[in-house]
């Protein structure tokens, strides 16, 4: 199962959790998760079928391509960091 | 997948080939964005405000429209209402109201030098006299511009429908400060109780323009058939088009963006300013118009990077293992949120294995320009709070301040604050690098000398590109790629795609795309082109030579897995064909060959610098002469040499004038008093040496080449170097960029900074 | 209606007429009127180096000079540099030497750099830094430029032998 990383920005939601295993096959299905876990946690992560504007997943410390189609493996790491551009 | 690196020696890459474009670039030949020639051109001119905080009541253009030769005139009236709407521009989403807003102004100006009004005539002398007719009836409202100030319960409120946001939670009460970011890792108090030493300083730095020499420039035909076509100056044309289209609330399919030659760009030249301008003059005329930024406009009126307040503190143990660190950022976002907070406060311990840690990010609007990204935004700002911080603690160890940096270096394995893992990366080899360059080596003897290092950190982003190639008949390849070349990118993405089919560089011939004609590409900016573009020429290669194996095996009357693919010759048994000869003989053997790729590959390829520098300061006047520099950078894997190099020098010599010179000056009513390149003070030939640069190479695993981003990186370690080389000099530790004459002087003869 | 003047002047060694306005620059009538868009605008005020030409065989910036003043001279602007299907040896070096990054400094820095070769065929670093000093680049870092330019030097000196 993947571990996710709770951004601590998110932890009044989560109580103490900072991370915590979840199963799936994609950062879509992640989220489901997180939601079931946390209600209220998919509002910050998602918007319609994207991740959230101003935000990133970091996927084994890369970030992620796909949105939330974005593959998973069990045993992934996934951070949500603030999305970074560039100059 | 393994490199290629790793595998065998390289052909092209690695060589010096002169670009491609290079014949028309040296013979004025070229064209950019005000070179251009339509017919029926004619020329538009932006009315901006006098006012760094004002509301606009109303707006008069009625002289002006009268004024003989004026064919049209724009203000907010002319803009769709955007209210609420969000787009995705590729690099993360954008909040239009904002961007319509900064483009030509709403209700408010934000700052002196917002766009106002616009106004085209076949005259541009006419259209800056018919400008001068629009009367605005202004309400000047106080401005703040100092990043501090704007945080204050009692500053002036910018924006009544902006609230804090902390990574997706939204604050109830409007406020200045549009975003905050809090990272923590394991537990700072626990941390600093371990430390034998601790170092706390608090920073501030101005606010820097990107400073390239060509201004913005547009020019919009809006036909009358309702296409748009943009010629633009900009680092991406699909997210130039996408802005537009947005703006304009009109389809992306109803516009062309078509890049020209662009002189500069550095993060300034992404966020549009004068495209839907010019489209909804021409709109109104049925001509095409350019309108083209003077350079008091450039740097009044477009995104400089932000200043900022920090507060940096950190704790090591007596053999110089760090233990504890913390950061307190607040970065201005100019007059729109959002700025580029998000990068400083994952950045600013990017360097080191930190096990405990704290961050906390402010961005704060004021009435400055909306900022922008100026190479790794918001990193050269952290990384000289940081690096000062550990140079003082270095010294106060006693420990060499090289080897501090390798005691504590991040690697392969290394958790940042933010919480991701490095893979593979070489900042251990840039200090290593460092340490055994024949400038460290060198002794440097007199008063008021001094030398100094630091290091730095840039992500480097993935996202999109696109290509397509057409094999010709004499073997040569035109190769269609979507990546504005501001720096020789066309050069080093034809190199890659040479290496991998097995020709020289020389029979490519790349081209940039327009929206019509390549497929979708990210913006030229993030470190990303060389990397990503060139992962897509490599497969787009991968492709053509699948292709030709196929028409080989036509005429060798085999199978195609039966032709092998040898540097680039194709044999069966004992025949053989070159790419060349196999080219001659598409056209019997099924037509052209047209290969393509898109690819979407994941960031980062993080890239790490180590600079070092060694400074001379008048003790009279404080003026910093820098004797002797270099630049250590990990590039995966160097593509065309010169060119990396190139990125490694200008982006020091950027840093440098950073360090130095460079600031917007802002007078009590919050007008910029220097917008000119006389007292915007930029470095010339004349200030600097020659920048030594050290090349090194640790493949980045998630490129067939191991190429790792270089354009960014650059920018970081100057200021943070330079600081502590007049440390070094003269004791005193600088905590506020510039570190300029008047500044350095007066903290000179003051005594030392405790 | 704004009365023109008319200038006529020599320009790349060819004899060039023109109408200007007394407000334009020579820059402007450059890129404008004459269509040589090789010299190039970076702020308009004589501080950048842009828009550097030979008038006269003395290097100026083309925004500080107004049109009307060149009647009667030479002018030499980049595009006058290559001869045929030869590229200056000073353009061959910039080239050579990557000594350029987004190009749109580059004309005048050739032009700058071909006015100090002129008179002093053989500057030492300092000479030509200094010399160069009023050509702003913001790519480079101005390592490779001066390279360039001391390559230039040989290769000029290589050619007259």
């Amino acid at each position: 199962m993947a571990t996710v990383y709770i951004p601590s920005q998110w932890r009044d939601l989560t109580g103490a959790v900072d991370r915590l295993e979840l199963p799936g096959r994609n950062l879509r299905e992640i989220a489901s998760g997180l939601e079931s876990r946390f209600p209220g946690i998919a509002e910050r992560l998602v918007e319609g079928e994207a991740i959230a504007a101003g935000l990133a997943a970091s996927i084994d410390g890369a970030i992620a391509s796909r949105g939330m189609y974005s593959p998973v493996e069990p045993t992934s790491e996934i951070h949500f960091l603030p999305a970074i551009g560039g100059g | 997948m393994t490199p290629k690196s790793e595998q065998k020696k390289f052909k092209v890459i690695g060589t010096r080939p002169i670009r491609h474009d290079g014949a028309d670039k040296v013979t004025g030949r070229a064209v950019y964005g005000a070179d251009l020639r339509l017919s029926g051109l004619v020329h538009g001119k932006i009315l901006r405000s006098p006012h760094a905080h004002a509301r606009v009541k109303s707006i008069d253009t009625s002289a002006a429209e009268k004024l003989p030769g004026v064919l049209a005139v724009a203000t907010r009236a002319d803009m769709p209402d955007l209210k609420d709407k969000i787009a995705d521009l590729g690099e993360g989403s954008v909040n239009l109201a904002h961007l319509g807003a900064n483009v030509l102004a709403h209700d408010k100006v934000y700052y002196k030098g917002h766009a106002v009004a616009a106004v085209a005539a076949a005259n541009p002398h006419v259209a800056e006299e018919a400008v001068k007719l629009i009367k605005v009836d202004y309400e000047v409202l106080p401005a703040v511009t100092w990043v501090m100030d704007a945080m204050k319960d009692d500053a002036p409120l910018l924006h009544s429908d902006v609230f804090t946001k902390s990574m997706g939670k939204k604050s109830s009460k409007p406020s200045n400060v549009p975003t905050h970011i809090h990272f923590e890792k394991g537990n700072i108090e626990e941390g600093f109780k371990a430390a034998d030493v601790i170092v706390q300083r608090e920073f501030k730095t101005a606010s820097v323009h990107q400073g390239y020499i060509e201004p913005h420039v547009s020019t919009a035909l809006w036909n009358q058939d309702g296409h748009v076509t943009v010629w633009t100056a900009t680092q991406g044309a699909f997210t130039a088009r996408a802005q537009t289209a947005e703006l304009l609330q009109i389809p992306v399919s109803q516009v062309t963006v078509v890049p020209c030659e662009i002189g500069g760009g550095f993060g300034g030249k992404i966020a549009v300013y004068l495209e839907p301008v010019a489209a909804m003059l021409s709109r109104k005329c049925g001509r095409p118009v350019k309108m083209v930024m003077t350079r008091e406009d450039v740097f009044e009126g477009t995104g400089p990077t932000p200043g900022s307040f920090m507060r940096v503190k950190l704790g090591a143990t007596k053999d110089g293992k760090l233990v504890a660190g913390e950061a307190w950022l607040a970065y201005d976002a100019g007059a729109f949120p959002s700025g580029v907070i998000g990068p400083g406060a994952m950045c600013v311990f990017s360097c080191y294995e930190l096990p405990h840690a704290k961050v906390d990010g402010y961005d704060v609007v004021n009435n400055k320009p909306k900022t922008q990204a100026y190479r790794a935004p918001g990193a050269t700002q952290a990384a000289f709070a940081c690096e000062t911080v550990i140079d003082e603690l270095a010294e106060k160890l006693k420990i060499d301040p090289i080897e501090f940096r390798l005691k504590n270096a991040a690697k392969e394995g290394t958790r940042r604050v933010d919480g991701p893992v490095y893979p593979r990366v070489g900042l251990v080899e840039t200090l290593e690098a460092a340490k055994s360059s024949p400038h460290w080596k060198s002794k440097l003897e007199g008063k008021y000398r001094g030398r100094g290092i630091a290091s730095g950190y840039w992500f480097n982003i993935g996202l999109k590109s696109s290509v397509a190639a057409n094999v010709n008949n004499d073997g040569t390849v035109s190769l269609i790629e979507g990546s504005t070349d501001i720096g020789g990118t066309r050069t080093s993405i034809a190199m890659q795609f040479a290496e991998t089919l097995g020709i020289t560089a020389e029979a490519v011939h790349p081209r940039v795309g327009d929206t019509d004609s390549v497929g979708y590409t990210d913006l030229t900016g993030g470190s990303r082109t060389t990397f990503a573009t060139g992962l897509a020429a490599h497969e787009v290669a991968l492709d053509i030579q699948r292709q030709m194996t196929e028409r080989a095996a036509i005429l060798w009357e085999c199978e195609a897995s039966q032709v092998q693919v040898e540097d680039g010759v194709y044999c069966h048994k004992d025949k053989k064909f070159t790419f060349a000869e196999l080219a001659g003989q598409l056209g019997h053997t099924g037509g052209p060959v047209v290969g393509r790729a898109t690819v979407s590959p994941e960031g980062a390829s993080n890239g790490f610098g180590t600079h070092m520098v060694d400074v001379e300061v008048d003790p009279d006047t404080a003026k910093v002469t820098i004797l002797r520099y270099t630049a250590i950078q990990d590039a995966g894997r160097a593509i065309h040499p010169s060119y990396v190099e190139g990125q490694m020098q200008g982006g020091a010599v950027q840093g440098i004038g950073w360090a130095l010179n460079e600031e917007y000056v802002y007078n009590d009513q919050g007008r910029m008093e220097n917008a000119s390149y006389l007292d915007y003070r930029m470095p010339t030939a004349l200030d600097v040496p020659a920048i030594e640069t050290i090349i090194v190479e640790v493949p980045n695993p998630a490129h067939p080449y191991g190429v790792r981003g270089v354009g960014e990186t650059p920018i970081i370690a100057p200021p943070a170097a330079i600081a502590n080389a007049i440390y070094a000099a003269t004791g005193v530790r600088m905590t506020e960029l510039p570190m300029s004459p008047p500044r350095l002087w007066a903290a000179m003869t003051k005594g030392k900074n405790t | 209606m704004v009365r023109k003047t008319h200038v006529a002047t020599t320009i790349n060694g060819e004899p060039v007429e023109f109408l200007c306005e007394a407000r334009q620059s020579l820059l402007e009538v450059l890129r404008e009127t004459v269509g040589l868009t090789g010299s190039k605008e970076g702020c308009n005020n004589g501080n950048c180096g842009a828009c550097t030409v030979l008038l006269d065989g003395q290097p100026v910036d083309s925004c500080l000079v107004l049109a009307v003043e060149v009647d009667g001279a030479q002018i030499t602007t980049i595009e006058g540099l290559a001869k045929d299907s030869h590229l200056h040896p000073i353009q061959q070096c910039f080239l050579e030497d990557a000594a350029l990054q987004c190009g749109i400094c580059t004309p005048g820095f050739i032009m700058s750099a071909k006015a100090l070769l002129d008179r002093n065929p053989n500057p030492s670093e300092h000479a030509i830094r200094f010399q160069l000093a009023g050509n702003l680049c913001r790519c480079t870092g101005y390592d490779k430029i001066i390279r360039a330019v001391q390559d230039s030097a040989k290769r000029m000196a290589e050619q007259t032998k």
